[in-house]
């Protein structure tokens, strides 16, 4: 409703091809450049209008995907206004990534029909249409209003309602101290309160975490498990699954096609893709397997690759190698009861991960108990420690299945009420006296309101009157 | 019955607060003005509680006074104590608070209204609105007075109170009359109903008054008012109204107290369910709040001064409608009270109002030109919200017969604003209180800067004279060049700097910074830092002081809720027809539709506050009115 610079996916979310994320709004050009990296040192603020420009997407020194942008300033754009659209190559969740990226520096997710309407009202829609977008904007909204509320799981909504309540009671009392000083006292008030928010600030950034661990552990890790042939992949899957899916022989190359599974890992799931092993090869189905091995890595959340550590690395596994890339990855050196022709420190200087992510184990040592640390099981602890701290920070073991919130707007609005309540915290710090509190309160309030859909009203006022008695 | 006919502009209905002001406004401006009371004798009279302001009550009493209006000048006149609120908390929350010398109050008032030129005070009730449709459209053109008289008139405001089909309660005693046992109008509620005009029945109370010489005050806490007293009015010199105050007392109900309530609230007709209007929560009964409360085993009750012509005191905090035998009871168990005798019992009364739905945020009937109304009337309740919305209607009434565009104050305006958004927009279930919380911007709206707000528009509609206006832009001018040096003069760490920083436990300095930063230290001020400020001007007057320290210390947050009404005012000045037919836009839903009709909002702004009114249909309506502006 405002005229905030809103962002959304223009088009629709797929595997393959290039998507675009539209940027409109006063703000479009500098929230965008403020993520846009050039080398020749462009910056979208100074660029002319409607230039297509050569680029990566930077997160926090990171590069996100290699992207063209479009910078269309206002007025002869879709929307009236300045709008960029960042051309994505990576993929869904490069996609997925980069809109949030825009969400956390303050750009507003656009709502459904949001762009045609600053369109239409920007006077470049034809009249004709003007009933096919009210159409579109009160189905839409109805819509995206009862699925994003479906979304939501009755612990996440019952928490979030707890915590309205809790801040609406706070902003109540500390109303009624203003409205009736002579009867309710304010002293010692701000400590409880920065108490009570310590905790509430907590709990909302698990919230937050659990946004962008939400659709992993809703949907599960994308796995793909890659290494020469005969590395010891399949024996290493069976004993995960607990079945012989893969068929294992000592003869290289006898995992011809990629084998699929998934495993339930304490509170996430692994989705398995072994893959064939890479290598240089004449056999025509086995080629396939490969190139099936490649494409599948590509898309992976997580690589695990399996080093036979028995023998010198070789052309194959520096092909492996580059391309894990910058694809998070754990390397297992099997046979690492034998002699050691790879040491951790080798791969530790040819992928760009900590040795922690390095494991040794063997998948034939479990039975001397002096090796009991090369275990497949004690590796496979291992594994799940390691992918709790690499996608879950750790904080695996605090979600409970139900409270996880998967949707990105939602994410927004959580991402705007902790701000709210830094600023409250900040406000105490500084001594400033209670009344300055209301406003960022309340836009907490409001935020955690937008989640489960429930608007702000008179709330204050009822709290007010039901729960304080007000005298003179 | 006999018949003669008057000729004026405007009819003011009732010499409440609300009549007072709006009719006061009228004349002032102009136009030849008739005020109706049941009886001169109560004009500006205060059937209730005996303050003037209080937290944001004093915000209201502060705008009044910045537009020109008369009820800040007045209590500044006849104040017994008087107290500025949370002097602790942020600018935004401070409130003046006087104790009013009802008597005076009154007596002031209406000895204005008489010398007032343009306007008479006429004895009578009046029972009728006479209209004429012109042009299509129901339009006022006189009043009609029960003994017969006819009021031509171009605009009328209707300012009746809690009179109308008035009924008071005391247990089992119900008496058919006004407030203070003044005779009710029981004539006019159906002539307006005729006229399409709706409705409804609200409630409120009072407590009693006793003889002061039966009060133990010995048992209770003295309560005094401010060694420096602050004017309401910005043209009242505050040397002038420095004086001795009357000091209230504070005590309260115990356990014995409650016991008595509970056992006779059957007798209580609120309980009864003998009350059919709908009451105040935030200014429950004691029998409310002992229901309502239960935990509490204890509430305050103040003792305070009615008047200097007078013995009476009045018992704040415990209003009620149950019996007099009840009533006699339960307050001679209080600390103090248990000899006490009462002059007057405490009552309940019942009224009839509108739902102010009805009212353009000009305060005119949305169907019936020149009727505007104002006051418990619109469905609020107290003299200060009473007083805003009058002096409005009396502006607006003016303006439209002299062809000016009416004044519509918008939220980020002022609390007249909030108050009457609320009133016109939104539906409030009970009599409407005015409450800083209410103002989403009240960091901007606060009661020291009302001049700065309003002053140019009280001075544009003509209620504020020439020598208020000047003195208004010197005051202004003064803040801002004072605020641009602070900010220019740059002090360096010298010794003498650095030492005066630590003997006020201030962090001396690294590098050079300016008067102004250092006045937003807590510990400094504006005040304070005057050893280093060597080139400050003489005799800057301590309103001006008051601005400065603000502006400076509270820039940040000033600037952020600026940027918030940046965007607020963005979608009010998005303008709606008054004509458009909503109950024909096929995309809103339903309720939309209808809520829409009912308020005809004058903005998209104020559309998208209806309760109700979804963003999505906010949506719609923004693209129906674009296709609308094109065909």
């Amino acid at each position: 409703m405002d005229h905030a610079t809103i962002a959304g996916i223009a088009t629709a979310l797929s595997e393959s091809g290039i998507s675009i994320i539209r940027v409109s709004g006063e703000d479009a050009i500098s929230y965008v450049d403020q993520i846009f990296s050039s080398k020749r040192g462009i910056r979208l603020t100074d660029v002319a209008s409607h230039t297509i420009h050569y680029g990566t997407i930077i997160d926090r020194n990171m590069m996100l995907d290699e992207v063209l942008v479009s910078v269309m300033r206002a007025p002869r754009t879709y929307t009236t206004e300045d709008v960029v659209e960042i051309n994505c190559h990576g993929g869904p969740l490069i996609t997925q990534k980069i809109l949030k990226l825009l969400i956390s520096l303050g750009v507003q997710i656009a709502e459904p029909g949001e762009f045609t309407k600053r369109a239409f009202l920007g006077g470049r829609i034809d009249l004709s249409e003007a009933e096919a977008v009210m159409d579109l904007i009160s189905a839409k909204n109805d819509f995206a209003l009862k699925n994003s509320a479906a979304q939501l799981s009755g612990a996440v909504y019952r928490k979030i309602k707890a915590f309205r309540e809790k801040i609406l009671y706070q902003m109540a009392y500390i109303e009624s101290a203003l409205d009736d000083p002579e009867n309710y006292d304010l002293t010692g008030f701000p400590d409880q309160l920065h108490d009570l928010l310590e905790t509430l600030s907590a709990e909302l950034s698990l919230f937050i975490e659990s946004a962008d661990h939400g659709k992993i552990l809703k949907d599960g890790i994308s796995t793909c498990i890659l290494g020469k042939p005969n590395a010891g992949k399949s024996s290493f899957l069976n004993t995960l699954v607990g079945c012989d899916k893969a068929i294992v022989t000592d003869i290289a190359g006898t995992t011809r096609d990629a084998l699929e599974e998934t495993i339930q890992m304490g509170n996430f799931s692994l989705h398995l893709i072994d893959t064939a092993g890479i290598r240089d090869t004449e056999d025509v189905i086995e080629q396939m397997g490969v190139e099936k091995a490649t494409a599948f890595a590509k898309d992976a959340d997580l690589i695990i690759y399996m080093v036979d550590s028995s023998v010198p690395l070789d052309e194959s596994d520096r092909q492996i190698i580059s391309l894990i890339g910058k694809t998070p990855c754990i390397v297992l050196l099997n046979k690492s009861d034998l002699s050691q022709a790879v040491s951790k420190e080798e791969i530790a200087s040819l992928l760009p991960i900590p040795s922690s992510q390095i494991l040794p184990f063997s998948t034939v040592a479990s039975f001397t108990s002096e090796q009991k640390e090369l275990s497949i099981d004690a590796c496979i602890a291992q594994l799940k420690e390691l992918i709790d701290e690499m996608f879950f920070s750790g904080k695996l073991s605090s979600y409970n299945d139900e409270v996880v919130i998967t949707n990105l707007r939602q994410k927004n609005h959580l991402l705007n009420a902790a701000k709210s309540i830094n600023l409250v915290q900040e406000s105490i710090a500084q001594g400033l006296s209670e009344d300055f509190y209301s406003i960022d309160l309340m836009n907490a309030y409001a935020e955690l309101g937008f989640i489960i859909g429930e608007e702000v009203e008179d709330d204050l006022v009822n709290e007010i009157f039901s729960k304080f008695c007000m005298g003179k | 019955m006999p018949e003669f006919r008057e000729k004026v502009d405007v009819c003011v209905v009732g010499a409440g607060h609300a009549g007072c002001e709006a009719a006061l406004a009228a004349a002032r401006l102009g136009l030849e003005t008739v005020i109706f009371t049941v009886s001169v004798d109560s004009i500006a009279m205060m059937p209730c509680n005996p303050h003037i302001g209080g937290s944001s009550k004093g915000h209201l009493v502060r705008e009044i006074d910045a537009l020109g209006g008369e009820m800040g000048k007045n209590i500044d006149r006849t104040f017994l104590q008087s107290k500025m609120l949370n002097v602790s908390k942020g600018p935004a929350v401070h409130s003046l608070r006087c104790q009013a010398d009802k008597q005076e109050y009154s007596r002031t008032m209406r000895l204005k209204m008489e010398m007032q030129d343009h306007l008479t005070i006429k004895q009578g009730e009046v029972v009728q609105i006479l209209t004429e449709e012109v042009k299509g459209k129901k339009t006022v053109t006189g009043v009609k007075i029960f003994t017969g008289g006819i009021y031509e008139c171009r605009a009328v405001i209707l300012c009746t109170g809690t009179y109308l089909n008035a009924r008071c309660l005391c247990g089992e005693a119900i008496t058919y009359t006004g407030p203070n046992g003044l005779m009710p109008s029981n004539h006019f509620s159906k002539s307006l109903e005729e006229i399409g005009i709706a409705l409804r029945r609200f409630k409120t109370g009072t407590p009693a008054r006793m003889d002061k010489r039966s009060i133990d005050f010995s048992k209770m806490t003295p309560q005094l008012g401010d060694e420096k007293v602050i004017p309401f009015s910005y043209s009242t010199n505050p040397r002038e109204i420095q004086k001795e105050q009357e000091p209230c007392y504070l005590t309260y109900t115990n356990e014995e107290t409650h016991q008595i309530i509970r056992e006779n609230l059957d007798r209580s007709p609120l309980f009864a369910g003998v009350i059919e209007g709908t009451g105040p929560r935030y200014c429950p009964s004691i029998e409310d709040k002992v229901v309502k409360f239960a935990e509490k085993n204890r509430h305050q009750v103040f003792i305070e001064p009615e008047s200097k012509y007078s013995n009476e005191m009045y018992v704040d905090g415990m209003s009620s409608s149950l019996p007099e035998d009840v009533q006699l009871a339960m307050y001679r168990t209080v600390p103090g009270l248990e000899h006490c005798k009462i002059v007057r019992n405490a009552y309940a009364i019942e009224y009839d109002c509108i739902a102010p739905g009805q009212l353009k945020l000009t305060l005119e009937f949305q169907h019936i030109s020149g009727l505007y109304s104002a006051g418990q009337f619109n469905g609020s309740s107290g003299y200060e919200e009473a007083a805003a919305q009058g002096l409005i209607a009396g502006i607006n009434a003016s303006m439209k017969l002299q062809g000016k565009p009416e004044i519509i104050l918008d939220r980020s305006q002022a609390y007249i604003g909030v108050l009457i958004d609320d009133l016109v927009t939104k539906e409030s279930p009970e009599p409407y209180r005015m409450m800083t919380s209410r103002a989403e911007y009240r960091l901007l709206l606060r009661q020291d800067n009302a001049d700065l707000r309003l002053r140019e528009i009280g001075y544009q509609v003509g209620l504020i004279s020439e020598e208020e206006h000047d003195a208004f832009l010197r005051k202004k001018e003064l803040i801002s060049s004072e605020i641009q040096r602070l900010k220019e003069t740059i002090i360096g760490g010298a010794k003498d700097v650095q030492e005066f920083l630590i003997s006020r436990e201030s962090t001396p300095l690294r590098t050079g910074t300016t008067l102004a930063d250092l006045i937003c230290r807590p510990e400094l001020s504006y005040e304070e830092v005057a050893p280093l400020d060597d080139k400050r001007p003489a005799n800057i007057p301590d309103d001006v002081i008051e601005q400065i320290n603000i502006a400076v210390k509270y820039e940040g947050y000033i600037e952020r809720q600026n940027r918030q009404v940046e965007q607020f005012k963005k979608l009010e000045t998005k303008l709606i027809p008054e004509d458009l037919d909503y109950m024909n836009i096929q995309n809103l839903r339903i309720e939309a539709r209808q809520k829409l009709a009912l308020h005809k909002p004058v903005s998209i702004g104020q559309a998208s506050r209806i309760s109700g009114v979804s963003p999505a249909d906010i949506s719609v309506l923004l693209i129906y009115l674009e296709k609308y502006r094109r065909q």
